[in-house]
């Protein structure tokens, strides 16, 4: 009987942990929703997915959202376009051609990687890469898009190689000896049959890193400069959805007023799009899963 | 031994011994193999079957510490297959291997079948057509997969899996093939199904075949030998070794005794 009432007292704890989960989860989206549905009664809703122009904070107000989403599928495609070949080319490296000493001193190295504090990469961009990049295009702002989502990439790769290895490596050793069997190379395996066999897997990883490189909020800060300009030149500086709340959270907004409100917006708009990768990251998923 | 192998040797086993690291588990193994016949591999859990028929394609070289001795000559060129100097991957290109489990890629049935054409550089499609087609047929999968080439190999059964595993290495025509107690996971039906085609691709390719099931051993193969404890301990025409075998061990493990 007493043995009884503890397991239903660990019981009830567990479900409430993953209530209060849930139920903190709920909240944030509730308070999005009911923070920007009050910025939805003074700026419509057309305004805000047309209107080229972000200045909320200026006399002459523009509440157009694109800026800061052009801002940010910028840096996030440069970081994408950094961190999936090189985060896969890892991957398939340390999963199917290193010894076991040299993964065991790769993937420390790697997870350093995901360890410093991302002001650190911030001022990286802006003191080192930014520099570099002006001595090949000396037109080249001092901030911009592009050395921030190279830093980001560099950042997020250990995202997609640890992701995409152990999903390299649960691939049986069967099937993989099934290949080599047939004749088949070590490049050739790797390429054919366990890069397919862990598709899902490897989605996972680019879909971790995507939400990541969306999310990235310091270094974008730092080196992109914060002015919102709707552009698709990652030569350009720009502010990203994240850069703009930090940007604006920093500052002393009375609270309700429209300019708080706007950060909410933005918020909203950025889980939306993190929500809608994540979504497309599931299907995926489920597309490629093989039970072996 | 049978003095009379009545036909051409496709392989030589001479003094093959193997090591996994500090572990030997073939121990002076002499044996030779018959072209165009099957040749049965028995004895108890443990014996060294599988150690044994993987030397065959090097499949052991691709784990670290594995260590042959001796040699195993492949004719027609006399070849030690074993030796160093030997890239596996030619071997694997002439010895074909099905195993223990169904192993299909994630890829179609088309592709699955295609794929040792691929990795061979074929890209032209009514040639890969035309072998996979054949490759089925050989597999005896063909009437029932044709209209669904395109569909993942996963969705087949576990027969259909393990003869689609057949038809894979039979589309790039080895001379040799190797198999590891390959209907261990099927039912009866399906085990039927593969020995049929054992007796028919014989035809055409030197078969190794390793077994636990004694009767399926009498069935497909022309000849026998008898592992017991990393050694080779009797090989003989299958008859022989069923009816009147030399050593008291086979005796007792072919008559149900042990193992
Ligand atoms: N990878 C391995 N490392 C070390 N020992 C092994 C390995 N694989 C098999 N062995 C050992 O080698 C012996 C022969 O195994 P195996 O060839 O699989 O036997 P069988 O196929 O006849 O059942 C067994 O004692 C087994 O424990
Ligand atoms: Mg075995």
């Amino acid at each position: 009987m007493r043995r009884h009432l503890c397991e239903r007292s660990i019981e009830a704890s567990l479900f409430l942990a993953a209530l209060a989960s849930v139920a903190i989860t709920l909240g944030i989206v509730g308070v999005l929703t009911y923070e920007s549905w009050g910025f939805f009664q003074h700026v419509p809703l057309s305004e805000f997915l047309t209107d080229s122009q972000w200045t909320p904070l200026f006399s002459e107000a523009h509440y157009g959202i694109l800026p800061l989403v052009s801002g940010t599928l910028v840096t996030t495609v440069v970081a994408l376009l950094v961190a999936v070949p090189l985060g896969t080319v890892t991957a398939i490296y340390v999963s199917e051609y290193a010894s076991l000493s040299i993964r065991e001193t790769v993937k420390p190295i790697l997870e350093l990687l995901s360890a410093v504090p991302t002001v650190v990469f911030g001022y990286f961009a802006l003191l080192f890469v930014t520099p570099l990049l002006q001595r090949m295009w000396p037109d080249l702002p001092g901030f911009n898009m592009l050395s921030a989502g190279l830093v980001i990439g560099v950042m997020i790769i250990p995202y997609v190689s640890s992701v995409s290895e152990d999903a390299m490596r649960a691939v049986p050793m069967l099937i993989r000896e099934g290949s080599y069997a047939m004749g088949a190379s070590r490049f050739q395996t790797a390429l054919r049959v366990v890069v397919p066999s862990a598709l899902s897997g490897i989605a996972a990883a680019y879909v971790l890193a995507i939400s990541r490189a969306i999310g990235e909020t310091m270094v974008v800060a730092i080196a992109a400069g914060m002015q919102p300009t709707l552009t698709l030149n990652p030569l350009e500086p720009a502010a990203t959805l994240t850069a703009y709340i930090v940007q604006v959270s920093l500052g002393d907004l009375p609270h309700g007023s429209l300019g708080y409100q706007t950060i909410f917006a933005a918020g909203l708009v950025l889980l939306i799009i993190t929500l809608i990768f994540n979504i497309a990251g599931h299907f995926l998923r489920k597309r490629f899963h093989h039970a072996f | 031994m049978p003095t009379n192998l009545s036909s051409p040797l496709k392989a030589d086993v001479k003094h093959l011994s193997f090591f996994y690291g500090t572990v030997q588990a073939l121990k002076d193994i002499t044996l030779p193999i018959a072209g165009n016949h099957v040749t049965a591999l028995i004895g108890p859990s443990g014996c060294g079957k599988t150690t044994y028929l993987r030397c065959f394609n090097r499949m052991h070289d691709l784990y670290p510490g594995n260590r042959y001795e001796g040699q195993i000559v492949l004719y027609p060129e006399g070849i030690n297959i074993i030796d160093p100097s030997v890239d596996p991957l030619a071997v694997r290109m002439r010895i074909g291997m099905v195993f223990q489990k169904p192993n299909p890629f994630p890829k179609s049935i088309y592709e699955n079948v295609a794929y040792g054409l691929r990795i061979r550089g074929a890209t032209q499609r009514n040639q890969l057509d035309e072998k996979v087609e054949q490759a089925l047929r050989g597999a005896a999968l063909w009437n029932e997969v044709k209209d669904r080439l395109h569909h993942l190999a996963f969705h087949l059964s576990g027969g259909q899996q393990q003869r689609l595993c057949i038809a894979r290495a039979l589309a790039t025509d080895p001379e040799f093939l190797l198999f590891d107690e390959p209907c261990s996971a099927l039912d009866p039906t399906a085990t039927s199904r593969v020995e049929e085609l054992l007796a028919e691709l014989k035809q055409r390719v030197t078969i190794l075949i390793v077994t636990h099931n004694m009767q399926q051993a009498a069935r497909v193969s022309d000849f026998t030998a008898f592992m017991y404890q990393g050694q080779l301990v009797e090989f003989d025409t299958t008859k022989t070794i069923f009816t009147n075998p030399a050593n008291q061990l086979t005796e007792d493990y072919v008559t149900g005794r042990f193992g």
